[in-house]
C-alpha cells in the first residue's frame, strides 16, 4: 500500500517535471526567437534585454537555463514580470489562488450534490414528468452561457431587486478573504457558486441518469430486487456506487481545469481576481514568466485532481484495488 | 505412412505461449501465466481437429497461436512446411490469406455501418483474389455457399439474426479461399436449433471446398459431431489427442473421461447415471500443480503423478495420451 | 410416481404478458398455465425469445410495470400474488420465492463482498443482528460446498471463479429457506465439470430442504438429468408438457422433435447431418397468429394458421394438430424410430 502510494507520488512529480520542461522549451527555447526580448515585452530598451539575458542565463546551455528558471520559480520565488514593471510573479499567483479555490470548491460541492440529486431522482422516476422536467432543466443549465447567466444574476441581485428582501443581503462585487471576513466571503460567493454550478449540475445530472438507467439493466440489480430489497436500497447500495465511476472521472478533469483557471468567465463577471483572470492578462501581455507560473500552478492541480480521482476509484470499486 | 502422404498443413512442436500479468514499471515484476505449454500438434490436410477444454484450458490461445494472431513464446510452428514461428507481418501475409479465423461473436467483427456487399467486397479487393469485374458474381456465390439469399447483400449486419450473422462471418472467411479455418466457439452463442444449422454448414463446406478446420469449442457434443480428430486440453497442455470416435467411446485420460461423463444427457429408463464428479476447480494457471497438472483433481492419481509431469505417449490404437497410468488409468474409474 | 402428490405451491393460470414498444404492443407470453408442487423440479425449456424468462419475471413481479401488461393469475400458497403492490411482493421475493440468475459473473453487485450481499438479504426479511446475519452467511456458504466459507464471505465477486460465484448466488437464494427457487439458466455460463457440481447441489437442496425448483434452460441434457416434469415453450406458449421420462420417451410436438434432433449425440453413430430445424424462432413482432412453430414445421397444414388444438393424455399435453395416430411415423422422419415410444 505504502509502496503503491510512493509510486504514485513519484509518478506525479515526474509528470510535473515533464510539463515544466515542455512549457519551458515552448516558451524559451523556440528557435528564431530571443527569449530575453520576449520577457522584456514590447518596445523594451536594449539595456533591459541585455540585463535579462544575463539575469536568466540565456547565454548559457539550455539545461542551465531550465534549472535557473525553476530555481527562481520554486526556491527563491523571485521570478519577475518585466511587462508589469517588475512585479514578482509568485506572490501574485499565491494571492489569486484562494479566490479561485474558494469559487471552485464551493461550486464543486453544489454541483456534486446537485448532480447526484438530479441524476438519482430522474433515474428513479424514469420516463415520468419529474424525469422529463428535470432533464429539460438540466439542458437549460447546460446551454446557458455562464457570462450571460452571471450577468443576469448580477442585474437581479445588484440592481433590479437589490432593495427587496430577496437580494438585500448581497454585497457588492469582489472577493472578501475567508480568514478576515468569513460571513462576507460566504455572501459574496453564493451567487457565483450557483452560477458556475448550474452548468455542471446539468451535465453531471444527465450523465449520472444515463449511467443509472444503464445500471438498472444489469443482472445484479435484478438480483437485488429479487432479494426483496426496497427501491431506495437498490438505488443507493447497488446501482449508484457502480454508476459513479464516470461521474468521478469527469469531476477530476473539470475540477482540475477549473482550479487551474478555466473559471475565467465567472471570475470576470463577478469581479473576482482569480487565477483565470491572472492567466488571461498574462497571455494578453505575453508575460512569459507569469504564463510559466500559472501553467505550473494549473498543471499541479490537474495532476493532484487526477490522483484524487484514482484514490476515489479505489474506494468505490474493489476491482481497481487489485492493481 | 506412404510416400504420397502430403506433409501436414500445420505442425507445431513444443509450442508455448506465456503472458506476463500484473507487470509494473519495476523490472522483473509480473507473474508468468503459461497459457499454452509445450504443445505438439499436427493438423492434416482435409481433417477437422476438434480442440476441447474448459475455460482456462488454453484452447483459444492455442488457436490464436496457430494462426499467428499471437506471437509465440517458444517452440516451432510450420504452416504447409514453411516455418512461421518467428515470421514478421510481411512474411505472414501470404499465410494470412490461406488461414482464416471465425469467432464466437461475429457482430463484433462486422462493421455496423457497412452493407454485407461492402464487407465481403473489401476482402476480395484487398487480397486481389478476383478481377474487379468478377467481384459481383463472387459475392453471390459466397452468399449461396453459406445459405443466405443474394438479396441480403444489401443489408446491414444489424438486420440479421445471430445465426445469419455467423453465416456472414463464415462467408467473409471463405472470401479469400483459405485452406485452413480456425473457428473459435463459432456456435456457442447460438440457439440450439440454429446451432445445428451452422454445424451442418461447416460439414457441407468441408465437403464442397476441401477445407481443413481447427474447431475450438467447450461443447463436447458439437465437437464430436464436426471433428475427425479431437485434442483435449487442460491447463495449457494437451492431455489426450486421437480419433474422435475412439476418444469419445473409450477415453484414456482420466480428465477426458470425467469431462465426457459430466455432460448431462437423456438416459433410457433404468440406465444408471455414470457421472464422475471432479472435486474442486481448475487450478490457477499462474500456479499450476507440480507433476501432472490434473493430479490435484484426478481420482486415480498416484505419487508419481504428483512428482513427474507426463508427456504425450502413443497408445496402441494410434492416439496419444499424457498420463503415466494410461491406457489402464480410466478402467478403474468405472 | 408412487409418492402421494404434494400440495400445489405455485399456480399460474392464463398468464399473458405483452410489452409496449416503439412499434406498438407485442406479446411475449400467450396464455400460459402451469403449477408447481412442493419439492418438485419443473423445467421450462425454450430458446431465446420463447418467453420463458418473461414468465419467470412476471411471477416475481420484476417486469417494468410502466411498459408491461400482465394478464391472468398467479397464486402462491393459495394467495393471488399477481398485481400485488410492490411493498407486499417484496416480503415474498427473496423469502418465499428466490431467484438464481444465469450468469454469476453479473448477478452479484461488484462492489460488495459475498458475505455482505447474503447478509443483506437475510436482514431484509428477518430481525437479526448484523453479526448474526454475517454468521449465517458463512454457514450458508459452507452449506453450498465452498471450501473456505469464512474467507469466501469476505471476498468480492470478481475474486471468485465462476463456479464459486454460482455457489454464492445459490447460497444467497437459500438464505431465507425459500419454498420455491426459480433458477434462470443456472448452469449455462459454467464449464461442464462445474455444471455437474452445481446440478448435484440443486438436487441435494431439493432433497434436504424440500424446496420446489423451476428450472429455466435451453439444454435438454440438463432437463433430462434433473427435472421431474417439463414444459416446452416456443414463441410465448407452452407447446408441450409432461413428465420428463414420458416426454423424452415419447415426444409429441414437432418442435420438441427438432430440439432433440438438434443436439449431436454423444455416443453411437454420428449422423451425417443433424436434423436441424430450418429458419429461426419468430420475434414478438413477427409472431404468427396461429401455431407459432408452423412457419418452421415440415408437417404444417393450412389449418395450422389457426390456434392449434390441445392433444391430451393423462399427465401429458401438446399444442398441435398432429393426433396420436399420425405421431409415430412423422416423428420417425426426424428422430428415427424411438426405442420404447408408446
Amino acid at each position: 500500500m505504502i509502496l503503491a502510494l510512493a509510486q504514485r507520488l513519484a509518478q506525479m512529480i515526474f509528470v510535473m517535471f515533464g510539463i515544466s520542461a515542455l512549457v519551458f522549451l515552448i516558451f524559451f527555447a523556440t528557435p528564431g526567437a530571443d527569449p530575453a526580448a520576449r520577457i522584456a515585452g514590447r518596445n523594451a530598451a536594449p539595456e533591459t534585454v541585455e540585463a535579462i539575458r544575463k539575469d536568466f542565463g540565456f547565454d548559457r546551455p539550455l539545461p542551465v537555463q531550465y534549472a535557473r528558471m525553476m530555481q527562481r520559480l520554486f526556491v527563491t520565488q523571485d521570478l519577475t514580470s518585466f511587462v508589469n514593471r517588475g512585479l514578482k510573479v509568485v506572490p501574485q499567483v499565491i494571492s489569486a489562488a484562494p479566490v479561485t479555490l474558494s469559487l471552485v470548491f464551493g461550486a464543486a460541492v453544489l454541483w456534486v450534490v446537485g448532480g447526484i440529486a438530479v441524476g438519482v431522482l430522474a433515474a428513479l422516476t424514469r420516463d415520468s414528468f419529474i424525469d422529463k422536467g428535470l432533464m429539460v432543466l438540466a439542458l437549460i443549465g447546460v446551454s446557458m452561457p455562464v457570462f450571460w447567466f452571471g450577468e443576469v444574476m448580477n442585474l437581479l441581485s445588484q440592481s433590479r431587486f437589490h432593495d427587496t428582501w430577496l437580494f438585500s443581503w448581497v454585497p457588492g462585487l469582489g472577493y472578501k478573504p475567508l480568514t478576515t471576513d468569513p460571513a462576507g466571503w460566504f455572501k459574496t460567493l453564493v451567487i457565483p457558486w450557483f452560477t458556475l454550478a448550474a452548468l455542471y449540475i446539468g451535465i453531471y445530472g444527465r450523465v449520472l441518469r444515463a449511467n443509472l438507467v444503464e445500471a438498472y439493466q444489469e443482472d445484479f440489480i435484478r438480483t437485488a430486487r429479487a432479494k426483496g430489497l426496497g427501491p431506495a436500497r437498490v438505488m443507493f447500495r447497488h446501482a449508484l456506487r457502480t454508476s459513479l465511476i464516470p461521474f468521478v472521472t469527469m469531476f477530476g478533469l473539470d475540477f482540475g481545469v477549473l482550479v487551474g483557471g478555466a473559471a475565467l468567465l465567472t471570475e470576470v463577471v463577478f469581479g473576482l481576481n482569480g487565477v483565470g483572470r491572472l492567466t488571461y492578462q498574462a497571455l494578453l501581455n505575453l508575460d512569459l514568466p507569469m504564463i510559466l507560473a500559472t501553467v505550473m500552478y494549473a498543471s499541479f492541480f490537474v495532476v493532484v485532481a487526477n490522483a484524487l480521482v484514482d484514490l476515489v476509484y479505489v474506494l468505490l470499486d474493489p476491482r481497481v484495488r487489485e492493481e | 505412412m506412404t510416400m504420397t502422404d502430403p506433409r501436414p498443413l500445420i505442425e507445431a512442436r513444443g509450442l508455448s505461449k506465456t503472458f506476463v500479468v500484473g507487470k509494473t514499471i519495476r523490472p522483473g515484476s509480473g507473474r508468468k501465466l503459461r497459457a499454452v505449454e509445450d504443445v505438439d500438434l499436427l493438423v492434416q490436410r482435409g481433417e477437422t481437429l476438434g480442440l476441447v477444454g474448459e475455460s482456462g484450458s488454453g484452447k483459444s490461445t492455442l488457436g490464436r497461436c496457430l494462426t499467428r494472431l499471437y506471437d509465440i513464446t517458444a517452440g516451432e510452428l510450420r504452416f504447409d512446411g514453411v516455418d512461421i514461428a518467428k515470421a514478421g507481418s510481411r512474411a505472414l501475409l501470404p499465410v494470412r490469406r490461406r488461414v482464416q479465423m471465425i469467432f464466437q461473436d461475429p457482430s463484433a467483427s462486422l462493421n455496423p455501418r457497412r452493407r454485407v456487399r461492402d464487407i465481403l467486397g473489401e476482402v476480395l479487393a484487398v487480397h486481389r483474389i478476383r478481377p474487379r469485374a468478377e467481384i459481383g458474381d463472387r459475392l453471390g456465390e459466397l452468399m449461396d455457399l453459406v445459405g443466405l439469399r443474394r438479396e441480403y447483400l444489401d443489408r446491414y449486419p444489424h438486420e440479421f439474426s445471430g445465426g445469419q450473422r455467423q453465416r456472414i462471418g463464415i462467408a467473409r472467411a471463405l472470401a479469400v479461399e483459405p485452406d485452413l479455418i480456425v473457428a473459435d466457439e463459432p456456435v456457442s452463442a447460438l440457439d440450439v436449433s440454429v446451432q445445428a444449422q451452422v454445424v451442418n454448414l461447416f460439414a457441407d463446406l468441408r465437403e464442397r471446398l476441401g477445407l481443413t478446420y481447427v474447431f475450438i469449442a467447450h461443447d463436447l457434443a458439437v465437437v464430436r459431431q464436426v471433428s475427425t480428430r479431437v485434442a483435449v486440453m487442460y491447463l495449457g497442455s494437451i492431455v489426450e489427442v486421437g480419433d474422435t470416435d475412439a476418444v469419445y467411446a473409450a477415453p484414456m485420460h482420466p480428465y477426458t473421461k470425467a469431462l465426457i461423463s459430466a455432460i448431462p444427457r437423456p438416459r433410457a429408463a433404468g440406465e444408471p447415471r455414470r457421472r464422475i464428479l471432479l472435486e474442486g476447480e481448475i487450478p490457477s494457471p499462474l500456479d499450476p500443480p507440480r507433476g501432472c497438472k490434473f493430479s490435484t483433481r484426478c481420482p486415480v492419481a498416484v505419487d508419481r503423478c504428483r512428482a513427474e509431469r507426463p508427456v504425450l505417449r502413443p497408445m496402441p490404437d494410434g492416439r496419444s495420451v499424457a498420463c503415466h497410468l494410461a491406457p489402464e488409468a480410466t478402467r478403474a474409474m468405472g | 410416481m408412487t409418492t402421494p402428490l404434494a400440495p400445489v405451491l405455485l399456480d399460474v393460470a392464463g398468464l399473458s404478458v405483452s410489452f409496449a414498444t416503439d412499434r406498438g404492443r407485442v406479446t411475449a407470453v400467450d396464455d400460459v398455465s402451469f403449477s408447481v408442487r412442493s419439492g418438485e423440479i419443473l423445467a421450462i425449456v425454450g430458446e431465446s425469445g420463447s418467453g420463458k424468462t418473461v414468465t419467470l419475471m412476471s411471477i416475481l413481479g420484476l417486469n417494468d410495470p410502466r411498459t408491461t401488461f400482465v394478464d391472468g393469475s398467479v397464486t402462491f400458497r393459495g394467495r393471488p400474488i399477481l398485481g400485488l403492490p410492490d411493498r407486499d411482493l417484496r416480503r415474498i421475493r427473496g423469502k418465499d420465492i428466490a431467484l438464481i440468475s444465469q450468469d454469476p459473473m453479473t448477478a452479484l453487485t461488484p462492489v460488495h463482498t459475498i458475505g455482505w450481499q447474503i447478509a443483506e438479504q437475510i436482514r431484509a426479511h428477518e430481525a437479526i443482528s448484523r453479526a448474526g446475519a454475517a454468521r449465517r452467511a458463512v454457514e450458508l456458504l459452507a452449506e453450498v460446498g465452498l471450501a473456505n466459507p469464512a474467507e469466501a464471505a469476505g471476498r468480492y465477486p470478481h475474486q471468485l471463479s465462476g463456479g464459486m460465484r454460482q455457489r454464492a448466488v445459490i447460497a444467497m437464494a437459500l438464505s431465507c429457506n425459500p419454498a420455491l427457487l426459480v433458477a434462470d439458466e443456472p448452469t449455462t455460463a459454467l464449464d461442464v465439470t462445474v455444471q455437474a457440481q452445481v446440478l448435484d447441489l440443486l438436487m441435494k437442496l431439493r432433497k434436504d430442504f424440500g424446496s420446489a425448483i423451476i428450472l429455466i434452460t435451453h439444454d435438454m441434457g440438463v432437463v433430462a438429468e434433473v427435472a421431474d416434469r417439463v414444459n416446452v415453450m416456443y414463441a410465448g406458449r407452452i407447446i408441450e408438457r409432461g413428465t420428463t421420462e414420458r416426454l423424452f420417451a415419447d415426444p409429441w410436438h414437432p418442435y420438441t422433435w427438432g430440439l432433440i434432433a438438434s443436439i449431436p449425440p454423444l455416443d453411437g453413430p454420428r449422423p451425417h447431418r443433424l436434423a436441424a430445424i430450418p429458419g429461426m424462432p419468430p420475434t414478438p413482432e413477427t409472431m404468427p397468429a396461429g401455431c407459432g412453430f408452423a412457419p418452421r414445421c415440415r408437417f404444417a397444414l393450412p389449418r395450422c394458421a389457426a390456434r392449434p388444438p390441445v392433444q391430451r393424455a393423462p399427465g401429458r399435453s401438446a399444442l398441435c394438430v398432429i393426433g396420436p395416430e399420425d405421431r409415430a411415423p412423422r416423428r420417425a422422419e426426424i428422430l428415427g424410430p424411438l426405442g420404447d415410444a408408446a
